[in-house]
């Protein structure tokens, strides 16, 4: 299974290049699915506050007022009606990719259960509200769906009597009949809005709403297709007849057919086989959970810069133990850290300039400590047989730097770009090294959802800890790529390494005789 | 000025925005498109459907009979009735015949812990349009042999059209319409 799914998303990156390369990281939709799922639910309640001003919500007058829309001046009611509809078409299918994206990169495990497990129910909610909306418009296709749903839930031996026999004739569907469509239409929609708090609840800054550009791009989109292909009611309900000709939507109610086209029992043994695994998946086997971050209260200063930082809320502060007023001390929630390491890299006592001999920070990760991290750079420096030596800080979860080793190339991959302290940069600078080169995952593509995000802006001097202004910025280069894009780490590493032999030799002594043609032969051929 | 390599903040070129606007549009024609498109058929064209329905309370499983004096003198005097009724209910069995022919034979049973509630049955059969000759038989008492009600009748059936056989003892027993 593991490696199906290994294999799955090699090809799910690949599609997310694809993607790259027309959007750019940052505003590739692919990376924005459950914020661009939220600006549909925004779209469905702007426009569905406006129908449900309008609907008549009597079994006599419902489809008289929905058909009346389109009669609306400008054809707003008309044009409302369709984004409604295809704003719930885009919301099920962007659903869909986001389960299964975050499936593909195992975002199900650890700390993420929460999220994974409450999640899956808002699948069901979804559905229950979209196909609900469909009785709304006693049309032949509400009619269709309420039966077809009717005759589906009364193969579950619960009710004392078939719910199929409320549409036996035309006086069986009375206006209290409405009132429950009505509800399940929008009472299961509301009740999906608030489980949607508890999905997104242990996340820091949840995006819960696309970068504006896409937005926009997105609702004009979906505006836009609902002018050129409008939704129009089918002939009204007609309980004496089978529905004929149905112009079915396959994304909304695909489980009608399903239904008669296997049988009923069928169907639900899949629902349910899909839901339970879903719900399993999270208490499979796993992988043993990598070491979380520990607080170190001696070089804690309370200074909150990792408990803003934590994508995931997995750091409090409480009163520092040395007593003194107003100190306070950060508190690491286990089964909420990631173990990205961003507090790491967000802690103020992770400077490599200390001296003092072994490195010990506020917050660390017992896997990767700062204090290793200065003295493996140390030691990299030290054997680069190079004049012009670069140091690659890479990340676990991106392209792998350790591929770029090299005479004058010393890569270092830490657990997530946001574990870098900024200060490391101009410490290996000063160390020795020509030039420093970051990389990580792509923009908006964070295994940790905002170490990138964070490493960027500090590097930018737009976030604590901010990288001292640098006597040569262009010594330094970034490069935030997908996993999978090992050609342009390789071609940042050569831009710099050019860019380097415009610039005088690093001042710091060299700790290893150089090696003949390393540098002119790395700077000609990378 | 740190520099950015492989990075969004390039501008993007023409062949990206014809890439953006390609990929747009293939999610408008996804949603476009399967929002209404393959039109569903629900029922085969010369085919009609005969809805087998009802929920009725069937009678008690057996006779109320006298209680005796002694029977009588056991309970508590706030509950001495002079007739015990058994509470539970007779399941309730329908067979239809389409053209001479077994089209459906199911029996409900009460619903309830006692046995005591109606039985009630929803059952969709899809049948060839046209003329037919109809027989629906039922039985709701186990201490009668054979059916307690029975109607026969020769229906005229259009393509999609809907036929409810259900039951009313108000309106004489089973009904067609």
């Amino acid at each position: 299974m593991p490696a199906a799914r290994q294999r799955a998303l090699l090809g799910w990156r690949r599609v997310e290049a694809l993607f790259d390369a027309a959007f750019g990281s940052r505003l590739n939709p692919l990376r924005h699915l459950g914020a661009l799922g939220f600006l549909c639910l925004w779209l469905l309640a702007v426009s569905g506050i406006y129908l449900y001003a309008l609907l008549d919500t009597s079994a006599a007058g419902a489809y008289r007022s929905i058909h009346g829309l389109a009669q609306q001046p400008w054809y707003l009611g008309g044009w409302l009606r369709s984004l409604h509809r295809y704003a719930a078409d885009a919301f099920v299918l962007l659903m869909a990719l986001h389960l299964l994206r975050e499936w593909l990169h195992g975002h199900y495990q650890g700390m993420r259960r929460f999220s994974w497990l409450t999640g899956v129910p808002l699948i069901v909610f979804a559905f229950i509200s979209a196909i609900g909306g469909f009785w709304l418009n006693w049309d032949q296709l509400g009619q269709f769906s309420a039966i077809a749903t009717a005759e589906w839930l009364d193969a579950l031996p619960l009710l004392g009597a078939p719910l199929a026999r409320n549409f036996l004739g035309a006086s069986a569907v009375s206006d209290r009949l409405f009132s429950l469509f009505v509800f399940v239409h929008i009472g299961v929609a509301l009740l999906m809005v608030f489980g949607l708090w508890f999905h997104v609840q242990r996340l820091t800054r949840a995006a819960v709403f696309p970068p504006r550009s896409l937005a926009l791009a997105s609702a004009a989109l979906l505006c836009a297709l609902a002018l050129a292909a409008p939704v129009v009611s089918h002939p009204p309900a007609d309980l004496a007849v089978v529905p004929g000709v149905l112009a079915l939507d396959w994304i909304l109610l695909f489980v009608h057919p399903l239904t008669y086209a296997s049988s009923a029992g069928a169907v639900w043994w899949g629902v349910a086989a899909v839901l339970g695994l879903l719900l399993l998946l999270p208490f499979l086997p796993q992988p043993a959970r990598a070491a979380v971050a520990v607080v170190d209260a001696a070089n804690c200063n309370g200074c909150r810069r990792c408990f803003a930082d934590c994508p995931y809320a997995a750091i409090t502060m409480v009163p520092h133990p040395n007593g003194r007023r107003g100190r306070e001390l950060a508190l690491v929630d286990a089964d909420l850290c990631a173990s990205c390491g961003i507090c790491a890299g967000a802690c103020p006592s992770s400077t490599p300039f200390r001296s003092v001999a072994e490195l010990v920070t506020g917050i660390d990760m017992p896997q990767l400590t700062v204090g290793t991290l200065r003295r493996r750079l140390q030691q990299a420096l030290s054997a680069l047989r190079s004049e012009r030596p670069i140091v690659i800080f890479g990340c676990d979860h991106g392209v792998r730097v350790e591929t770029l080793a090299g005479c004058d190339v010393a890569p270092l991959s830490l657990l997530c770009a946001g574990m870098l302290p900024p200060s490391f940069v101009d410490y290996a600078l000063r160390d020795g090294a020509a030039g420093v080169l970051v990389s990580g995952c792509a923009e908006a593509g964070c295994e940790f959802r905002l170490g990138q995000r964070w490493a960027a802006q500090r590097l930018v001097g737009q976030r604590e800890p901010r990288l001292r202004k640098l006597d040569e910025p262009e010594r330094l280069a970034v490069a935030w790529t997908d996993a999978a894009d090992l050609p342009s780490l390789r071609a940042a590493l050569q831009q710099l390494r050019q860019r380097l032999h415009t610039l005088p030799r690093p001042a710091a002594p060299l700790r290893a005789p150089p090696q003949p043609g390393c540098d002119a032969s790395r700077a000609r051929h990378g | 000025m740190v520099e950015h390599a492989a990075t969004t903040h390039r501008p993007l070129g023409v062949a990206a925005w014809t890439g953006q606007a390609l990929l747009f549009a293939a999610f408008a024609v996804v949603i476009g498109v399967f929002s209404r498109w393959p039109v569903y058929h629900h029922l085969g064209p010369d085919q009609a459907v005969i809805k087998v329905s009802f929920a009725h309370t069937g009678k008690p499983v057996a006779d109320c009979r006298p209680l005796s004096a002694e029977e009588l003198a056991k309970l508590p005097p706030n509950m001495r009735a002079p007739v015990r009724c058994p509470r539970e209910r007779s399941p309730v069995t329908m067979e239809v015949d389409l053209g001479g022919k077994p089209l459906l034979r199911r029996t409900a049973n009460p619903s309830g812990l006692s046995r005591d509630g109606a039985s009630s049955m929803y059952q969709r059969v899809q049948v060839p349009a046209g003329e037919q000759h109809l027989v629906v038989r039922m039985n709701d008492d186990v201490r009668q042999a054979g059916f307690t009600h029975q109607r026969e009748a020769t229906v005229t059936l259009r393509p999609a059209q809907i036929l409810v056989i259900d039951f009313d003892a108000e309106q004489g027993g089973i009904t067609l319409r």
